[in-house]
């Protein structure tokens, strides 16, 4: 596993608030020349710390008012079972994410939509309607905040 | 279309707050981290300042990576990292259960990602 320091860190924490900025950017910002900036962004790229960029959209100025959470239990559980859920769920465009979890429900759903009739429309049509489905329990997300994490 | 038109199409996106950023995606399994938990938190309503005591209560804790308030049968989630389950004990004894007003709480414990963030019916 690789090993951090206090630079390290700091390159990783610019890096999520924008990950655009080129290493001589980075590297004025922490006191680094530009090629000792490049090498560490490259070490971290490569050890998979950096695993991939995420675009931030302001989903309400492009008309998506809602999203919600959704946990869903499957009705029979067996490796086809999931298998046949998890190829349906993922191609419906309305799914931002899909996660397995062990708990009260089997997996987790972020769906996002123009507003609640909309997502009255993609939970019956859409939802109710993947094989397996069994008991779905749906949260509105209210405001959402991202922290940098232990770095 | 030319790099130009897709510049200056980028641009307008940017100014008119649709485009925020490109943020880099940190994976914490690289970093030792093996554990994800999510967890849904129901508080005590009957304080009225619980969700803003408890929201800056949970930004201190480090290894939280997400806050989030819903409308529903729970009233916050946080999703909650660290290294091993001795380490996640450690954190849900002594930082998670320490947090203000909470009256119930229910963990999700990660397997794995099926579909990761992404997706917009444009």
């Amino acid at each position: 596993m690789i090993t951090l320091d206090d630079l390290d860190r700091e390159i990783l924490r610019a890096l999520s608030e924008d990950a655009t900025q080129s290493a001589g950017a980075l590297g004025r910002k922490l006191g680094l020349s530009q090629p000792a900036a490049w090498r560490r962004v490259k070490r971290l790229r490569e050890a998979g710390v950096i695993a991939r960029q995420r675009v931030d959209l302001d989903l309400e100025a492009l008309g998506f008012g809602v999203t919600v959470f959704l946990g869903i239990s499957l009705a029979a559980k067996g490796r086809v079972a999931l298998a046949d859920f998890e190829r349906a769920v993922v191609a419906i465009p309305e799914v931002q994410s899909v996660q397995h979890v062990l708990g009260l429900y089997d997996y987790r759903l972020r769906v996002v939509a123009r507003d609640l009739a909309d997502f009255e429309r993609v939970l019956r049509r859409r939802i109710m309607t993947l094989p397996g489905v069994g008991a779905v329990d749906a949260n509105v997300l209210l405001s959402e905040e991202r922290l940098s994490g232990p770095l | 279309m030319t790099e130009a038109t897709c510049w200056r199409r980028l641009e307008r996106l940017r100014s008119a707050g649709i485009l925020r950023g490109q943020r880099a995606v940190i994976n914490w399994r690289a970093l030792g981290y093996e554990v994800e938990v999510s967890l849904r938190i129901t508080l005590d309503k009957t304080t009225p300042r619980a969700f803003e005591e408890f929201t800056s209560a949970a930004r201190l804790v480090p290894e939280v990576l997400e806050i989030q308030s819903f409308l529903g049968r729970v009233d916050m989630r946080l999703n909650v990292i660290a290294r091993d389950m001795a380490h996640y004990r450690e954190l849900y004894r002594d930082r998670i259960l320490a947090l203000p007003h909470i009256s119930d709480l229910e963990a999700l414990m990660h397997l794995s990602d099926i579909k990761s963030e992404g997706s917009l019916p444009l």
